[in-house]
């Protein structure tokens, strides 16, 4: 999204608008007998009128192939869900309902429930946001309030790069950087003080929900902090000033006058950051322990609705296992889809009032 | 309390909130460096001309290397570009061209629907419509799950940055009688090809890290592929088998691998910066 975007567009519209009036107009008795007088005096005109208005075979060809292209964008997204359900039938045959809300996840008795998986996903994507928001709301005031131009530019490219390091690379840091430190410095004392919450209880394990998390975390916390930065600069200059006029120290600008016209943009921000959370399957899987249960410590090994796919999906024997995997798919889907929806609807209205 | 004493109080309160923004930034940017740092330290030690040129050596033999893997991630890659650039320049092209219209609106927000699907699904996309039909994992399929994250990106982008084309070259173009197409063709697509083709560099460096939608379409090999309906080894994927096996030499080449990956993708994205100056961005 561009400052530029509503030029072009205005203008474009009032062309559109424009056109057909001057079809009319040429209807009008005025015009048209001008016209035609022109017309009766020089042939050529008649002829360079309608070489005008016929469009040639070519420019309604060139129409027609971007037509084509973007509507291969829509079949795209309709035949992704379609075969994501065509795939899972079988599964959502056996199981129905059930299958949201059963615990059993049992690949050697052909039972499968999805309830392990979605609260893992969902238990690891709480506590990244939870570590992750608040990183990125500093980073993003950081960048937006404190820094000079140049020094923001710099941090925030450096804050990008983080956002472009592939996942598979975070997976691999974790296992083998990441996991055993949070596994000898920062459990064991979460458990010795905090053990009498179920959350932090147990010992320590470097494959474990904690683990995934803290990666999935890190990993957020570009997307998060880049749209907050945005959402940060497009406050109007004039209410940051009024608030300094008032009297007002820099942190109480920032909470009287940046934040609150900001919230539904770091709200949709946040909830992008939870769907690429949701979404997040390699470094996930290759930290989180794999297994099918539910436990209330994040010190045990955990599975997600991504991470249980990447590993079972290639030794997945029976055809129903393959569909209820498949089906696992559909669920993550369904979430990532409506997270997706809501978040951008959230940005769009934050960014653009400023531009209206 | 004096309102001077209130007052040093909030001033106080503000430096240290502000110290704490700081202070986030900094514990945003350690993993960066530690991610960066481990990449070199463990990877560069086990790079030589052997990793990229050879085969990976079965269990219990030291040596080999991901030759394979390599050319397999350039493969595929290649491949979704082929698939994935024209449809995404030609649909931003109708986007930017029509807007307004019902047909624009659904295109564009399903290409912001498809941007937000986990890459996890799209590789179960491509297994239902490429793998299963075909009888089995390809290169193909791998090529063609990365394709389809690669389009909206695509799309949105070239929308964008034809956006960013004044009208008035249109208009002067139209004037001049050159025919609608090859305005849009010769006079729009070629002003805005430099923030086309940094998006498009930006898509690329994207899929490349992609190691989810690969597992079971390209799968692996332990080969070199000679067909692209066979299945082919990626680089993520080899790094991902490598890092998750109990074998210290596996483990070591992955960091190898990893560094070569990582130094592939982030070459592309500084490449891009640096030519375009950051005029640019990827739409998100």
């Amino acid at each position: 999204m561009n400052k530029l975007d509503t030029g072009p567009t205005a203008r474009g519209a009032q062309v559109r608008a424009e056109r057909p009036q001057s079809h009319t107009q040429a209807e009008k008795p005025g015009v048209s007998e001008i016209a035609e007088a022109v017309e009766h005096e020089m042939p050529v005109a008649r002829e360079m009128r309608e070489r005008f208005h016929a469009r040639p075979v070519a420019d309604r060809t060139f129409v027609a192939v971007t037509m084509t292209l973007a509507v291969v964008i829509l079949i795209l997204v309709f035949g992704m869900a379609l075969a994501l359900i065509s795939q899972s039938r079988a599964s959502l045959a056996a199981f129905g309902w059930h299958f949201v809300v059963s615990t059993e996840w049992d690949p050697v008795n052909d039972q499968y429930g999805a309830l392990p998986f979605i609260y893992g996903t969902f238990l690891s994507s709480a506590l990244a946001l939870i570590i992750a928001v608040p990183l990125s709301l500093g980073v993003a005031l950081c960048l937006s309030e404190m820094a000079p131009v140049w020094l923001s530019r710099r941090l925030g490219f450096l804050v990008e790069l983080l956002a472009a390091i592939p996942s598979v690379v975070y997976g691999l840091w974790a296992v083998f950087v990441l996991g055993p430190w949070l596994r000898d410095v920062v459990e064991p004392p979460l458990s010795r003080f905090f053990g009498f919450i179920p959350l932090f209880s147990g010992t320590g394990a470097s494959v474990s929900m904690f683990t995934a998390g803290v990666i999935l975390a890190i990993m957020i916390v570009p997307f998060i902090s880049s749209v907050c930065t945005e959402v940060f600069r497009v406050v109007p200059q004039t209410q940051r000033e009024a608030a300094l006029a008032l009297g007002a120290t820099r942190w109480e600008m920032v909470r009287i006058a940046v934040l609150p016209y900001g919230l539904s943009g770091i709200v949709g921000a946040i909830i992008l950051g939870l769907g690429r959370a949701l979404g997040e399957t390699i470094a996930v899987a290759m930290v989180i322990g794999n297994r099918p249960e539910i436990s209330a410590s994040l010190f045990k090994p955990s599975s997600t609705l991504a991470s249980v796919i990447a590993n079972e999906f290639t030794e997945a024997t029976s055809d129903l296992y393959i569909s209820a995997l498949v089906e696992l798919g559909l669920v993550l889907l369904v979430f990532g889809l409506i997270l997706n929806v809501v978040a951008r609807l959230l940005v769009m209205g934050a960014t653009q009032r400023q531009r209206a | 309390m004096t309102s001077a004493a209130a007052y040093q109080y909030r001033k106080l309160k503000s430096n240290v909130m502000m110290g704490v923004t700081v202070a986030a930034t900094v514990v945003t940017l350690v993993p960066l460096f530690l991610v960066l740092g481990y990449l070199l330290y463990k990877g560069a030690s086990s790079l030589n001309l052997d990793f990229f040129i050879h085969l990976p050596k079965p269990v219990g033999q030291s040596g080999g290397g991901m030759g394979n893997a390599i050319l397999g991630t350039m493969q595929i890659v290649g491949i979704a570009c082929l698939l994935g650039v024209p449809i995404g320049v030609g649909a931003g092209l109708y986007l930017a061209e029509h807007r307004g219209t019902a047909l624009a609106n659904a295109v564009r927000f399903a290409a912001d629907v498809m941007m937000g699907v986990p890459s996890i699904v799209v590789g179960i996309f491509a297994y239902a419509v490429i793998v299963r039909p075909m009888g089995g994992f390809s290169a193909l399929a791998g090529a063609f799950a990365l394709a389809v994250i690669m389009v909206p990106l695509v799309t949105r982008t070239t929308e964008e940055m034809i956006l960013l084309v004044p009208h008035e070259l249109r208009e002067a173009s139209l004037a001049l009688g050159i025919p609608r197409w090859r305005t849009s063709v010769s006079v729009i697509v070629r002003s805005a090809l430099a923030g086309i083709a940094t998006g498009v560099i930006l898509a690329i460096a994207r899929v490349a890290g992609e190691t989810a939608p690969l597992l079971f379409t390209a799968f692996g090999n332990r080969y070199w592929s000679t067909s692209l309906r066979q299945p082919a080894a990626t680089l993520t994927v080899q790094v991902y088998t490598y890092a998750i096996s109990p074998f210290h030499d596996w483990q070591r080449q992955a960091w190898a691998g990893a560094l070569v990956l990582t130094g592939l993708v982030l070459a592309l994205e500084l490449g891009v910066r640096w030519v375009t100056g950051g005029a640019a961005k990827a739409a998100r």
